[in-house]
């Protein structure tokens, strides 16, 4: 049973070139010496890094992309945690109806979000403000928040709550020093990964940045449709470092396979 | 309410369904203002029409942007295209995905934790990366054509970006990972002494796979299947960063009519049927799985 065969093995192998290689690919060119897109082979040099941080397209686009995806993570976890509250601890009419409205950003296209959110912000002309913007991402990232703190709050002990409340606590205290203690690693978790989505998403905000707002992902899909050079490698090496790095906080906040399962 | 009980009198349960409202209002309200307003204005404004020549929304309310959304070859071209990519997207995960989700059940628990976490990483490294990756490697001197090149499979001119085929390989890449993801789930589910036990009977590890191993996962594979096709159906990055102008499909189409030719109407038709597309198709493919996963349970 445990036991793979050869072929197995083989295939194994080549699928996991396949999935590794367009990472690896851009990590080498993005170190390259050359002025165009080459694979360096015997010299590695960090120019592209040092042009990237001298242009500002792209360190306005980062700065804006961090901004947003903080507000926007921030905003989510805010609305979240009453949400969750809500939708888990009480029964209401609608209330099945409402679980799916607020994670329905998770089942329609990006594209015709984005075109509806377009229409509306141009409707009341602040298409392409930082705030629209903000509260934009505030949806879309929603489902992904909501998501890990009910997670969190299912399987949550209610007795040390019972206990507080027949002590004589307070309600609103009983929640700030019980449930949100104890549901502290489920929200940064939900926070972490609503920041990763917000800090990628690329094709509603596309419809919605202006050039004072762009964001990185817009930035670079924009470059990508005229052309290519390292400088663009030497940015996805950046966004692979802040991923990875978010990834092993969200590991350590609520485990990287609770994650992944509950995004299905 | 109907939860209400002898010790809960009615008022207060109405108490407490007021506190959960007070409760949902804040995301409830963001929710209506981004969303569902947003969305009836689009399913609106693709009923107006358009006058290219001065680039205006017309007052008139008709369904001719349906009419012609749904007739016109050029659309219709558009829409069988999208239809085709995510049909081939799902197929490719599904034949590369399952077996490898089941390879690496099989390994030591050691390198199965090593394995998935890396088969998982790219869902949530960024599109634009990964696509940014592909058009490397499938550029005119890149690895990929030097390779085929190299072992005589094409001749040197040949272009492998912005063609029908990249695309697919490019979404199957980024979606694999879903149906793995889903396949593990259910594998899981699976005791290994059945496993043995089809061994130690004389089966083949074909018959283990064929009669045991694949019922089991059936579910995971379909509603992996679904998510792929649904994300692929409206996937837009990659058709239009890998796929060009000569793939337009229809997530691309409404980005076109919304940004180029200004035609908000059709954008809007289209982005409204795309989005019937995909519920449709999420719904039927839904109560499926849904009865397939009843009459395994029932049986």
């Amino acid at each position: 049973m445990n036991k793979n065969g050869l072929f197995a093995l083989v295939f194994h192998g080549v699928f996991s070139v396949f999935l590794a290689a367009p990472l690896i690919i851009v990590c080498l060119v993005a170190f390259t010496p050359e002025n165009m897109l080459s694979v360096p082979t015997l010299h590695f040099s960090v120019r592209w890094f040092v042009a990237l941080f001298n242009d500002n397209g792209f360190t306005t686009a980062f700065c804006n992309s961090m901004g947003l995806a903080t507000l926007a993570a921030t905003g989510a976890a805010l609305l979240g945690v009453p949400a969750a509250l809500g939708l888990l601890r009480y029964s209401f009419p609608g209330r099945a109806a409402l679980n799916g409205l607020l994670l329905s950003p998770l089942m329609i296209p990006p594209v015709v979000l984005g075109v509806a959110l377009l229409r509306l912000f141009n409707e009341f002309g602040v298409n392409g403000s930082f705030t629209s913007l903000v509260l934009a991402h505030v949806m879309l990232i929603f489902p992904y928040s909501l998501r890990l703190i009910m997670a969190s709050m299912v399987s949550l002990s209610r007795e040390p709550e019972h206990a507080a409340m027949s002590l004589g606590a307070s309600a609103w205290t009983t929640f700030r020093r019980i449930t949100l203690p104890a549901l502290l690693p489920g929200i940064l978790g939900g926070w972490v990964l609503a920041f990763a989505s917000s800090f990628d998403e690329l094709t509603a905000t596309i419809f919605l940045a202006s050039p004072a707002t762009i964001t990185l992902p817009v930035r670079i899909y924009m470059s990508m449709t005229e052309t290519i050079d390292p400088m663009v490698a030497a940015v996805a090496v950046v966004i692979i470092v802040v991923t990875i790095g978010l990834m092993f906080v969200l590991d350590r906040l609520v485990g990287l396979d609770k994650v992944l399962m509950g995004k299905n | 309410m109907s939860h209400s009980s002898v010790l809960t009198p009615r008022r207060r349960a109405f108490e407490f369904s007021s506190r959960a409202l007070l409760l949902l209002l804040p995301a409830c309200l963001l929710f209506i203002a981004l969303l569902a307003i947003p969305m009836l204005m689009t399913g609106e404004l693709s009923l107006h029409g358009f006058n290219s020549a001065t680039s205006d929304v017309l007052a008139t309310r008709s369904w001719h942007n349906y009419d012609r959304v749904l007739f016109d070859p050029y659309y219709q071209t558009i829409f069988l295209r999208t239809l085709g990519l995510a049909l081939a997207v799902t197929v490719g995960t599904v034949v590369l995905g399952v077996p490898e989700a089941y390879i690496i059940f099989r390994m030591r628990p050691r390198w199965r934790a090593f394995f998935l976490i890396m088969t998982l990483a790219p869902l949530l490294i960024s599109a634009v990366v990964r696509t940014l990756g592909w058009s490397i490697l499938l550029s005119q001197n890149g690895i990929v054509s030097t390779t085929l090149v190299w072992l005589g499979l094409i001749d040197g001119n040949a272009q492998m970006l912005f063609s029908f085929w990249a695309v697919v390989v490019v979404l199957i890449h980024a979606l694999v990972p879903l149906v793995i993801l889903s396949v593990w789930t259910s594998l899981q589910g699976i005791d290994p002494q059945s496993c043995n036990a089809a061994l130690s009977l004389g089966a083949g590890p074909m018959t283990v796979w064929r009669r045991i191993v694949l019922p089991q996962v059936l579910p995971g594979v379909l509603s992996g299947s679904l998510m792929t096709f649904a994300l692929s159906a409206s996937a837009f990055a990659t058709p239009a960063l890998i796929g060009g102008r000569r793939v337009k499909v229809a997530a691309t189409a409404a980005y076109d009519e919304f940004l180029n030719t200004l035609n908000w109407p059709v954008g809007a038709t289209i982005a409204v049927l795309l989005l019937l597309l995909n519920l449709l198709v999420i719904g039927v493919y839904g109560k499926l799985v849904e009865r397939r996963i009843q009459r395994r349970l029932g049986r």
